[in-house]
């Protein structure tokens, strides 16, 4: 029995409404397409704006104290009101963005420059590298970013410094993994087995071929790990473990309103709501960074 | 004693039919084959009669089952059918069976679910079905998870399950192309032995011609969701009328060469368009060396027992070229 | 036709999975001890005080142990670890093993209560979402998941505590007594942490469920149950359950640690007396055997559930029961 050439494809797709929705056009117009892109990038620029007027100028000084005005609500003197020592709340939360942004980018930053290398290397050499960054990932699995933080407060004594390397490094796994595994499948690819043909040299290869097929995984990985670290650095400052006072951190002041929750409840919900809407922003970017230039991963998150 | 009359079925997503104005019947115990290229819309007329298609899509016409209407019956009416009166064997073996569950429990859910019965009793009935469908070791087999079995007896499963309950009608979606060639003959024997040992009706879907002719005594040729060209299996092979079946013939080497050396066959050029994107009127002519101005009209579908949709038929062959064989 | 796994593979794969798990533990230890062995100033001084004098402190470090070698003082570690001794407390002199067993007996049933929380949170909702995929209810669930993962857990807390302890009074907002004393009134200070707790998770995997559900939806093999005559919704428990429970319970697996980690940061907004408070007490008073043993206490769950996990796929799916 012979087959036939007419038939390319014996499975007849079922038309799934991704296909149907999937829009042409630049990169910026898909983004602004992607809802999730649209809002979260959207989010992610008003903090940086916020953070951005926040370090030439707050309508107060933010460490300003003033026992004669403690406590107040909103009012347009002070739009979200003042804490227990009479500080300006929306000042500090401005203040409190450019530290949520800074901490987390040095968290990220940490993350990648030791995560990708090592990913890069476990995919390119194999073998024992890989064994070994395998197990290592399965060690650092065990230190949760928090947990690692609280270990090296005890050992080093809180700071922001303290908090956003051990945020860093906790997520030093994720990134290597996800380096290594989407680094795995250019390197075997047929234009990098060519390259080597010509005896480029690995590190060659890397920058021109690797690199620029895994940035945007990258990139979307760095959006979502941005919201996880303004997650954990919220919870370490709010446990005191992060920056210490009196520099405004948002998850310190929800700490510090808690005393006064039935006076005063909005003093801790306002900075609840900040933390809420930067983790959503980056992680709602994140989502549409993934979908605009990573179809791949659609489903996996 | 017609068994399923099916009257202008149409398929749509969305804006895009993917079958159009589809009409057959099929007697008791009759067997049908559905031939085409794939998106020609074979599968979705199959999931059709069984009232299974995705739910974004939108049908209209009947369906009718020993006269009650598929599509508008309930869904509890249908489920009692299917499994029951209709037994379907889908294209993927690796795939269609649940990948957690032993087979033999698989088998044993449909005994359950339409005759009843203890959990003994329907697994009983399973080991007897496997050892049907020609299962050296059946309880073996029955203890089984899919991935631990070979693509052949897992399609073995299928027919199992899909004859449990002495259906009326076995829908088989291309039964045999995920398959190893050595295989296929074999499973086309053995779906075929059951079938009539149940007495009952086949509506086999393939894109292969050699498949479908040695099993069929009729043939249904599909292009862009329509029926081409249809008629006895013998009359449709020895003598096509569509370009398009011309084309297909032409392109399966094992028919083409038993069957007789009448001029050369046309063979297809370009590849089948996407769902939606077939040309208006006659669906072929985008691919079609006969197509003409007067093809921008739809061609109707005539003849009694072979018809076809053309208007520029391949003339027939000189009657002498078919008696040397049969 | 290939054999099902034989007895002996099992073995030969649980003593791989053991030795690898008892060296990433052993490891854990290292980078636990180093960390806290490493650091400057001397346990002994901080405990006695800046105005110690270097005699009595010498004396307390000899007392502590800490003048022996590094190694020695690792394996005399790991020796208590193992069998049961976990030393006593730098500060209190009291037994740390008594303390972690108090404390566990917060913490065990507040992580408990969290996963509940969140798996009864996830299941329906994810479910839900999957199947109303096309119609806004289904957007408005995946839409409210996304928000709910970017509420951090004490946010959380305080919003409940703000609800049902402040507004309503239903519930304390502070304290536990033990079980002993009342247990219906230990269970109701759990309450409101454990759901803090978990409604973050519940709103991350309801996602991953909603994406599991889709992928069953999706399959060949529910389309045969339905060919078979199962309706929609029977083909889906009796076919999609155990399927859609895999790639959920990879992430259960996952979320173990968070949940931890989250237990120790709610049980400081409800001042609950668990692992957490323990532990961040002890680093407030540089107490480093105890935040020692209770970090290492964590790791061992963490890497010991992620096993269990890990085995639990082979008992589910059947496919990678060999390998």
């Amino acid at each position: 029995m012979s087959s036939m050439q007419v038939t390319v494809a014996p499975v007849e797709p079922l038309p799934e409404e991704e296909l149907a929705r999937r829009p042409s056009g630049g990169l910026a117009y898909r983004l602004l397409h992607d809802a999730s892109a649209l809002v979260g990038g959207t989010i992610v620029l008003c903090i940086c704006l916020a953070a951005l007027v926040a370090v030439v100028w707050t309508p107060y000084d933010p460490l300003a104290v003033d026992p004669s005005h403690a406590l107040q609500p909103s009012s347009w003197n002070h739009l979200f009101g003042t804490d227990e020592y009479g500080r300006d709340v929306l000042s500090r939360l401005l203040a409190g963005a450019k530290l949520i942004l800074y901490s987390g980018a040095v968290s990220v930053a940490i993350a990648v420059a030791a995560g990708v290398p090592l990913g890069l290397a476990a995919a390119i050499r194999g073998g024992l590298i890989d064994d070994a960054l395998m197990r290592f990932v399965d060690l650092i699995y065990a230190f949760p970013a928090l947990l690692a933080a609280i270990v090296l407060a005890a050992a080093v004594g809180a700071s922001t410094t303290s908090a956003m390397i051990a945020i860093g490094v906790a997520y030093v796994p994720v990134f290597a993994r996800v380096t290594r595994s989407s680094a795995l499948q250019v390197v075997g690819s047929e234009y990098v087995l060519a390259a080597r043909a010509y005896r480029r040299s690995t590190l060659a290869i890397l920058w021109r071929h690797v690199l620029p097929n895994i940035r945007a995984t990258l990139i979307v990985q760095m959006s979502l790990l941005f919201s996880l670290a303004i997650l954990a650095e919220a919870g370490l400052s709010y446990l005191g473990l992060g920056t210490p006072p009196p520099e405004p951190s948002w998850g310190r002041m929800v700490e510090e309103a808690q005393s006064y929750l039935s006076r005063d409840p909005m003093l801790a919900i306002w900075p609840g709501i900040f933390i809420a809407i930067a983790v959503l922003g980056f992680n709602l970017l994140g989502d549409g960074l993934r979908d605009v230039l990573d179809p791949r991963l659609r489903s996996s998150r | 004693m017609t068994l399923l009359a099916v009257e202008d079925l149409t398929v749509r997503f969305g804006d895009a039919a993917v079958v159009a104005d589809v009409s057959f019947e099929l007697e008791r115990a009759g067997r049908l084959g559905l031939i085409g290229e794939s998106g020609s819309g074979k599968s979705m007329t199959a999931l059709a009669l069984i009232g299974l298609l995705p739910e974004e899509v939108t049908v209209s016409g009947r369906v009718l089952f020993d006269g009650h209407d598929v599509i508008s019956m309930s869904e509890a009416r249908r489920c009692a059918l299917r499994g029951d009166r209709i037994g379907m064997i889908f294209q993927e073996p690796m795939t269609a069976l649940n990948p957690v569950m032993r087979v033999g429990n698989q088998v044993a859910e449909v005994v359950r679910l339409h005759r009843g019965g203890s959990r003994r009793s329907s697994h009983e009935r399973a080991l007897e079905l496997l050892e049907r469908v020609e299962f050296r070791d059946p309880p073996r087999i029955a203890r089984s998870y899919p991935h631990e079995l070979s693509g052949g007896q897992r399609q073995r499963i299928m027919v199992a399950m899909a004859v449990a309950c002495s259906p009326a009608l076995v829908l088989a979606d291309e039964p045999t192309t995920a398959l190893d060639v050595t295989v296929q003959a074999q499973m086309l024997r053995l779906l075929g032995r059951l079938v009539s040992e149940e007495g009952a009706a086949l509506v086999l879907i393939s894109h292969d011609l050699a498949v479908v002719s040695s099993t069929c005594d009729r043939l249904l040729v599909m292009y862009g969701g329509r029926i081409v060209e249809r008629g006895p299996t013998a009359t449709v092979l020895e003598r096509p009328r569509h370009p398009y079946t011309a084309g297909l013939l032409a392109t399966s080497s094992a028919v083409s060469e038993g069957a007789a050396r009448g001029p050369e066959l046309p063979t297809i050029r370009g590849s089948v368009p996407a769902a939606g994107r077939f040309p208006a009127g006659c669906v072929f002519r985008s691919r079609c060396d006969r197509a003409t101005d007067e093809c921008k009209t739809m061609p109707p579908l005539e003849g009694d027992e072979h018809a076809f949709a053309c208007w520029h038929p391949i003339e027939q062959p000189a009657a002498a070229s078919v008696g040397g064989e049969a | 036709m290939r054999r099902p796994p034989g007895s002996s593979l099992v073995t030969v794969y649980l003593a791989r999975r053991i030795s690898t798990l008892v060296a990433t533990l052993i490891a854990a230890s290292l980078v636990v001890f180093a960390l806290l062995a490493v650091l400057p100033g001397k346990p002994a001084q901080v405990i006695l005080g800046t105005q110690a004098t270097p005699e009595s402190v010498a004396q307390l470090t000899k007392q502590l142990g800490l003048d022996k070698p590094l190694w020695q003082q690792y394996l005399d570690w790991m020796r208590g670890l193992v069998t049961g001794d976990y030393g006593n407390s730098y500060i209190s002199q009291l037994p740390i093993g008594h303390q972690i067993a108090q404390s566990l007996a917060v913490t065990a049933p507040l992580v408990g209560l969290g996963l509940a929380v969140g798996l009864v949170i996830a299941v329906p909702f994810g479910v839900a979402a999957a199947l109303l995929r096309r119609r806004a209810a289904g957007t408005l669930i995946a839409a409210t998941s996304q928000v709910g993962i970017a509420i951090p857990n004490f946010i959380a807390g305080i919003l409940l505590i703000l609800v049902f302890a402040v507004k309503l009074g239903w519930l304390p907002a502070s304290g536990f007594v033990t079980w002993s004393t009342d247990p219906w009134q230990a269970f109701t200070s759990l309450v409101l942490p454990g759901v803090a707790l978990g409604v973050v998770e519940g709103a991350l995997i309801s996602r991953y469920v909603r994406s599991a559900v889709l992928e069953v939806l999706r399959s060949d093999y529910l389309r045969t149950a339905r060919a078979k005559g199962l309706s929609r919704g029977r083909a889906l428990v009796r076919h999609g359950f155990r399927n859609g429970s895999i790639p959920v319970l990879t992430v259960i697996g996952l979320e173990i640690p968070s949940l931890i980690v989250g237990a120790v940061v709610v049980e400081s907004v409800f001042t609950l007396p668990g692992i957490g408070t323990l532990l961040l007490q002890a680093v407030a008073n540089r107490d480093l055997i105890v935040v020692e043993d209770v970090v290492m206490l964590i790791a061992v769950t963490v890497l010991v559930v992620n096993f269990l996990v890990d085995f639990s796929y082979r008992l589910l799916d059947p496919r990678i029961a060999r390998a």
